[in-house]
């Protein structure tokens, strides 16, 4: 992967800066790294993914036969005796935004070529995506040991089982991707790979800690991401 | 293109004032007027195959992929075109083909279109062509990422293994129309409604996931890996053409991905995202409460980018095609990197109507036909564009410029018609006629096909380093360009007259008396034509050995793809030194040129005192 060489560079800010960027030869993007370009435009047509799966499940909402059911009862928890509404999303949430945290600083200590802390991080980052998937696993064998099924749903519209179980599935999914890549980052950050530039295994290109900011970014999205099912699914 | 873009983007800043006061000048020396600003990015570092495997099979050189995506393409396309001649047996013959029951015909009907659309023209274009030519025309070593290229290339490659393993598993394919609309895709009763479906939405995703990561690679390799000098503005339309459409893949393959899982659910999971309540065979179905609606908005959401993604790769080959075989420059390349754009733009705006008589609410109708007839203002002005750049050019009548001659009657052609169909009042009672299959396969089959055919005689040369045989390709295009009048016209009155598409037989209709002897004409004359592309890869097969020498720049071109420093392009392409771009590259008979063109790559003291294109 080549790197952008931006020292001699005169950059101009704001949108005069954006024109001569565009008008100019090489690069639209200057000094931007391609993989990290590349994850943007990526995460631009998942963000269309995304946007058509919450479209269609608000179009489903919007016409199904039978009552939607009240997303506090559904997903209330029975903690102590008490009912509380919402409990179990809300750690869930807030584990994958603290996750959102310390992946921000991993980018920031492996800039900093601060190995073992950008490690740790990443580390950290990956068990609280970890979490998150089995919280999810817990919430999802509770409606499904209370009858919820794609196919159907004692609480009422049908349609509910079906898109949550596809959607916050495919946001799992997302999830889970992202937890298996973090290891793996991890492993190559304490193993010295973006230091010594080693080249990755399949692609046979030269490791570059710039690749922890890439992986951060889609981290993010996915935080992001969540923030919006949250919204769709648990409040509305 | 005006002297005052060089200023403004700051660049050859030091000779922006001796540029910008004309050529003629003599006190400065050429060092000052051939500036170019120095690398951005360091080279690229390349893995270079040793093996026979790494080198021609899991290979990570776009060129190899390019051709690889073009040769599989070719294949599902020639399994795509057989398909047809049995449709059209059927409809001009009934009953000539004993085994052809009438799911036999839907089946066909299905894959025909789904292949043609998806795996034919979407793959051959961007996979095809956008591999081969975006290094080569903006001055790269390779693809960016060529590893998740390689991938891309095998995804597509399963996709299509799974599409036409669909053939062999129980019950066939699926045969519900390219459109897959629900609920009766997934009903018994439509052939293939189990594994058929399954496999085909299986497929799809593939194809998808496998296409992102390809157009990943073509528009980060346009943004972030032109050479030195080449600017957005000094791209070939060609590669303007290919980023477009593949910005809208981006976008408008999420749709199909989203629609084809939630069809692949209620299939095998028995979800109900697009099933209303049904009743089959006096019988009430699990299914209650979807939407087949949504189904359509999702597909058309996908299925209208798609039109124009098949469709401006084409318009952007044909502009440079016309602007090097009439030694012309293109007129108005600003203009029309601006239709390509907006067309582009446009076209996420349009995808209703294809759903006019889908029962949504005619307001919608009303919207998405005044932005339906919107688009034709870009392509108009495309059209003219490329006659204008005709007009007085010095014109070599050769087999490329054959096919880009009927290309351009082919598309203004089945553009008028689609006027016709964007009107909701007309399209009404046209609508799922003859005569929309006869509008879009002139628009989007025929018009299309011929850009690649004429690109294949343009480039050949350079993938191969032989010309292709021009008798044979002569042959090639009027069998082509006649022959696919002669079905497609007499479509529109079978359309005119209401026949309607999709139907396996009209037994004793009373209008089809008139439609009988037309219909044997048009199956006649499918066969001939279908036939005709055989010659294409007779010749291709006869001149990869024994063809004229073509050696480098045979069609005395401008752009880079032509400047490598040998014949066809080494892995890596340009040798040891990246070309250093100092020009767009519609340079053709410049007055007071030496040459009737200029290369990219000539630098601007090497013209001075011609009247050339500050670009």
């Amino acid at each position: 992967m080549s790197d952008p060489k931006i020292d001699g560079l005169e950059l101009k800010p704001g949108f005069k800066g954006m024109a001569d960027d565009t008008g100019s030869d090489q690069t639209m993007f200057k000094g931007v790294h391609w993989g990290k370009a590349m994850m943007w435009i990526f995460l631009l047509s998942d963000t269309f993914i995304f946007s058509c799966f919450l479209i269609s499940y608000m179009k489903g909402r919007g016409s199904t036969l039978v009552d939607w059911p009240n997303a506090s009862e559904v997903f209330g928890l029975h903690v102590f005796g008490v009912e509380v509404p919402l409990l179990l999303i809300a750690i869930m949430t807030f584990v994958l935004i603290t996750s959102s945290g310390t992946m921000a600083l991993a980018v920031k200590y492996g800039y900093e070529k601060n190995r073992k802390m950008c490690g740790w991080l990443i580390l950290a980052t990956a068990i609280g995506g970890l979490i998150f998937v089995g919280m999810q696993a817990f919430e999802w064998s509770k409606l499904i040991s209370e009858g919820v099924r794609p196919w159907e749903n004692p609480f009422g519209a049908k349609q509910f089982g079906s898109f949550f179980f596809m959607i916050t599935g495919f946001h799992g999914t997302h999830v889970s991707i992202g937890v298996i890549f973090l290891f793996i980052y991890a492993y190559k950050t304490f193993a010295g790979h973006y230091d010594d530039r080693k080249r990755g295994w399949f692609t046979s290109m030269k490791g570059d800690y710039v690749e922890i900011e890439i992986l951060g970014l889609y981290w993010h999205f996915v935080d992001l991401v969540w923030v919006f099912i949250f919204a769709f699914f648990y409040l509305w | 293109m005006s002297d005052e873009y060089e200023n403004k983007t700051g660049y050859q800043a030091q000779s922006s004032e001796t540029i910008s006061s004309g050529s003629g000048g003599g006190s400065r020396t050429a060092s000052d007027i051939d500036y170019v600003r120095p690398a951005e990015v360091t080279d690229q570092d390349l893995y270079h195959g040793h093996s026979f495997i790494t080198k021609w099979v899991f290979c990570q050189d776009a060129k190899v992929i390019g051709v690889q995506y073009f040769l599989l393409a070719t294949f599902t396309g020639v399994i795509g075109l057989i398909l047809s001649w049995l449709m059209r047996l059927q409809l001009g013959f009934p009953g000539a083909a004993g085994f052809m029951t009438a799911e036999h015909y839907y089946q066909f009907v299905t894959m025909h279109g789904m292949i043609m659309v998806v795996y034919f023209l979407t793959a051959l274009f961007l996979g095809g062509f956008g591999n081969y030519l975006i290094p080569l025309m903006v001055g790269a070593r390779d693809m960016v990422f060529p590893y998740l290229n390689m991938v891309s290339f095998w995804s597509f490659f399963v996709a299509v293994g799974v599409l036409l393993a669909s053939f062999f598993v129980p019950g066939g394919p699926t045969g519900a129309g390219w459109t897959l609309y629900p609920p009766q895709t997934i009903l018994e009763g439509t052939p293939g409604s189990g594994w058929g479906i399954l496999l085909m939405c299986i497929s799809l995703i593939l194809f998808v996931a496998g296409f992102t990561m390809g157009g990943l690679n073509y528009l980060i390799t346009v943004l972030q890996a032109r050479t030195r000098g080449m600017t957005l503005m000094r791209m070939p339309l060609t590669v303007w053409g290919i980023f477009t459409a593949t910005v809208l893949a981006m976008l408008a393959f999420p749709a199909l991905l989203v629609g084809a899982l939630m069809m692949t659910l209620d299939n095998v999971l028995g979800t109900s995202f697009f099933m209303p309540t049904i009743i089959q065979a006096g019988e009430i179905l699990e299914y209650s409460g979807g939407s087949p609606i949504l189904f359509q908005h999702l597909f058309w959401f996908f299925g209208h980018p798609e039109v124009y993604i098949v469709a401006l790769p084409a318009f952007g080959i044909v502009s440079d095609l016309i602007s090097v075989h009439s030694r012309k420059n293109i007129f108005g390349y600003r203009m029309m990197v601006w239709a390509i754009v907006g067309i582009g733009g446009l076209s996420f705006f349009v995808w209703a109507h294809h759903m006019y008589v889908s029962g949504m609410n005619p307001w919608f109708g009303f919207f998405f036909a005044t932005t339906t007839l919107i688009i034709a203002i870009p392509t108009a002005m495309k059209v003219y564009n490329w006659i204008i750049t005709l007009w007085r050019g010095n014109i070599r009548l050769n087999v490329v410029m054959l096919w880009c001659l009927g290309f351009i009657v082919t598309f203004v052609n089945g553009g008028i018609t689609g006027i016709f169909l964007g009107n909701v009042s007309v399209d009404v009672p046209l609508s799922d006629t003859y005569f929309v299959v006869a509008h879009f396969h002139m628009v989007m089959g025929i018009a299309p096909l011929m850009v690649i055919m004429g690109a294949v005689y343009h480039w050949f040369p350079l993938v191969a380093g032989r010309f292709l045989n021009e008798t044979l390709g002569k042959w090639h295009f009027w069998l082509t360009f006649l022959g696919a009048y002669s079905i497609y016209f007499p479509m529109h009155y079978l359309g005119f007259i209401g026949v309607p598409r999709r139907y396996f037989e009209m037994y004793d209709s009373p209008y089809m008396t008139s439609a009988v002897g037309m219909n044997e004409f048009i199956s006649m004359a499918a066969f001939i034509v279908g036939a005709a592309q055989f010659i294409l890869i007779f010749n291709i097969i006869k001149t990869l050995k024994t063809g004229k020498p073509a050696g480098s720049n045979p069609w005395k071109a401008n752009s880079l793809e032509w400047l490598t420093p040998s014949v066809p392009p080494e892995h890596g392409n340009w040798g040891d030194k990246l070309p250093v771009v100092h020009r767009w590259p519609y340079d053709f008979n410049v007055p007071g040129a030496k040459e009737d063109f200029i290369t990219q790559t000539t630098p601007p003291s090497d013209v001075v005192g011609t009247e050339v294109e500050k670009t």
